[in-house]
């Protein structure tokens, strides 16, 4: 198996809530956005991480990128702790890993030219190279994300670009530091769908060309099943399900994951499966509910009679035979 | 037939000159049908829906066509006419739950609202009784019933806006992109609860969206749209199962099946005309795949390859039907 080039130990993310309670001496209240998260990504791979809102995703991509600080846990970068690295080495490491957001109207600054978007990161990373240099690394980041002809996209501004192109230029940001490893945030989610495969395919291809590692972070459960090498099913903060992104879609372990399967809307009509519909929303991360979080909403333990041991103790992430299927449920 | 929309132009007055927003759009609804309107953004399906119960923006104009329901042409009633049909007998469920209730009044008044508008003389205790029943049908419990917007969330408001489009027993529910930015699960719930209100209360629908998973999951028949023009249109088993027009193929193929082969998604590369100045000939023709040369000059006319199944491309051929 491949080295893994990031591994997430044990991070828990918690928000203080503002409740407007200003005595001292009550208890303030918290959200728990992660809680205790743990899982490699190895080299080479994209990962989907999946889930409702919510449930955490967001967060914990931010936690990579270190936009926000976990409360507890440490995430390994290369064989190194990035959660202790001091301010000048954080700077070195953004460089490596990068981000692609999901609006590409609102990622994209308005009031610069496309060339000034994609040379800003290069200014700060790298002051010392020349204008001439500066110039063709633009234009081929340009090239190689599909702008063309790349002179003349890069003299434009964003509301010269439709959303497709937005969403390159985007990439071409991200991709200007030649980093080893993306975060996309629901990179297509905003695009029309006959648009999206042509990004989707310029992901894949930037993979083989440049060697890249991708956390693909996306609520579409049957999307994640077709780009991903592997799937990561969370709820409510925790880790319910993570495998083969075919045996995590087709030999669903977790409750909570058969039943999202079961519901993916499918571009054929009448087709003869069983739903399963889950009662209710997901609870808040404020009040989590005690042993199993899932517990609440979950069908199998109403059809097994309510076992005890579901309210007492919280799963932990178990093998499925193989180590590469895992799924926290006592059953 | 409830409604027949014939031959529908409609254009927008902008600053950058004037939009050719609908084409040449015909469309029939069965009563107890659901009819789903498919296509990306800016291809005319919301402005194609808004137009039948005349809900268009002042800036819209409808250049030709009837909008036929129940036999009568809405576009030739007066304002007032107007006022009556609305809601008692179209409605519509409006996109973005987000946006569409009204933040400073609570849900039960919201709802009230429309039945006091639509039927005066109903007594208070009775819109009470129907507004907590509305409620009910919709899966909410009827003690939210002075709960406000933002104390809901994006599954419960969209259901709250179901409600207030049943007020007034309508036969036509227009339900526009009623799941989209709802998470799985809860477009799950939300799609099931529209099937059971339709059986329940025999109800026919328009729903607009641009995903063709949440068309072919509850649509009887389908009308996909490109740049303002009906390019497709037949029975959702037609239309899935034997795709004729290259955009309906294409975008098929946009989306992936977790129960076919896990190949990847094909999508359809370029982009939509402009349509402050659409092109002559067929408007798919910069994107298509089998184009040939007629298809720059001449537009395509809307034929039926089979009973039922209408397809506007120059690949195919009028077959007689009986």
């Amino acid at each position: 198996m491949a080295e893994a080039i990031v591994e997430l130990r044990d991070i828990r993310v918690l928000f203080p809530v503002r409740s407007g309670n200003l005595l001292p001496g009550r208890p303030q209240k918290v959200v728990t956005a992660v809680d205790g998260v743990s899982f490699q990504v190895f080299s080479g791979e994209i990962l989907a991480m999946v889930g409702e809102s919510g449930c955490g995703k967001t967060t914990i991509g931010k936690t990579i990128l270190r936009l926000i600080e976990p409360t507890q846990g440490e995430i390994w970068f290369r064989g190194e702790d990035i959660t202790r690295v001091k301010k000048e080495q954080l700077r070195k490491l953004r460089s490596k890993i990068q981000v692609i957001y999901q609006d590409p109207y609102e990622s994209l600054d308005p009031r610069q030219s496309i060339f000034d978007i994609l040379a800003e990161p290069l200014m700060i990373f790298s002051p010392e190279i020349s204008r001439s240099e500066m110039e063709s690394r633009v234009i081929s980041a340009l090239e190689a994300t599909g702008l063309l002809p790349a002179r003349e996209i890069a003299e434009r501004y964003p509301h010269h670009l439709s959303g497709g192109q937005r969403q390159r230029v985007a990439i071409a940001a991200s991709l200007i530091l030649e980093p080893d490893f993306l975060v996309t945030d629901e990179p297509v989610s905003m695009l029309d769908v006959s648009i999206r495969a042509e990004i989707l395919k310029l992901m894949l291809d930037l993979r083989e060309k440049k060697g890249l590692t991708y956390l693909f972070i996306t609520h579409d459960l049957s999307l994640a099943w077709m780009i991903s090498d592997r799937i990561l099913v969370l709820y409510l903060g925790k880790i319910v399900e993570i495998g083969d992104a075919h045996s995590v879609i087709h030999d669903a372990k977790h409750p909570y994951t058969r039943a999202l399967v079961s519901v993916i809307p499918l571009p054929q009509p009448k087709h003869d499966r069983q739903q399963i519909i889950l009662e209710g929303e997901t609870p808040s991360p404020i009040d989590i509910p005690p042993g199993c979080r899932f517990k609440p909403r979950c069908w199998l333990w109403k059809e097994l009679n309510q076992p005890e041991i579901c309210s007492q103790l919280e799963p932990g992430l178990k093998g499925n035979g193989s180590s590469e299927h895992s799924y926290a449920c006592h059953f | 037939m409830l409604l027949q929309v014939q031959d529908l132009a409609i254009q927008f007055t902008s600053k950058a000159g004037i939009v050719h927003a609908v084409e040449g759009v015909s469309l029939e609804l069965a009563a107890g049908e659901v009819l789903g309107l498919a296509g990306e953004s800016g291809c005319g399906k919301t402005t194609t829906a808004l137009a039948i119960p005349r809900l268009l923006p002042r800036n819209a104009t409808v250049l030709n066509g009837k909008v036929l329901f129940e036999e009568e042409d809405l576009l030739q009633k007066t304002d007032s006419d107007m006022e009556r049909v609305r809601w008692s007998k179209i409605s519509i469920v409006f996109q973005g739950s987000m946006n569409a209730l009204n933040p400073v009044i609570n849900i039960g008044d919201q709802i009230a609202e429309s039945i006091t508008y639509h039927e005066p003389g109903v007594s208070k205790s009775e819109i009470k009784e129907r507004t907590a029943q509305l409620l009910e049908y919709v899966g909410i419990s009827p003690n939210r019933i002075r709960s406000y917007p933002h104390e809901l969330s994006g599954g419960m408001r969209q259901r709250v806006l179901i409600a207030m489009s049943l007020t007034c027993n309508p036969k036509l529910v227009i339900a526009d992109e009623p799941v989209t930015a709802l998470d799985v699960m809860i477009q799950a719930q939300i799609l099931n609860l529209l099937k059971t209100l339709r059986d329940k209360l025999d109800l026919s629908m328009i729903l607009i969206s641009h995903d063709l998973s949440v068309i072919a999951e509850t649509c009887d028949r389908v009308a996909i749209m490109y740049a303002g023009k009906v390019v497709e249109q037949g029975s959702a088993e037609d239309l899935f199962g034997n795709p004729c027009h290259p955009y309906s193929t294409g975008l098929l193929k946009s989306f992936p099946n977790i129960y076919s082969q896990r190949e990847f998604i094909s999508g359809i590369p370029g982009y939509p005309p402009n349509l402050l100045d659409p092109p002559e000939g067929c408007r798919f023709y910069d994107r298509c795949p089998s184009r040939m040369e007629i298809c720059q000059q001449v537009e395509p006319k809307s034929i039926f390859t089979s009973k039922g199944h209408q397809v506007a491309c120059h690949l195919f051929q009028e077959k007689p039907h009986g």
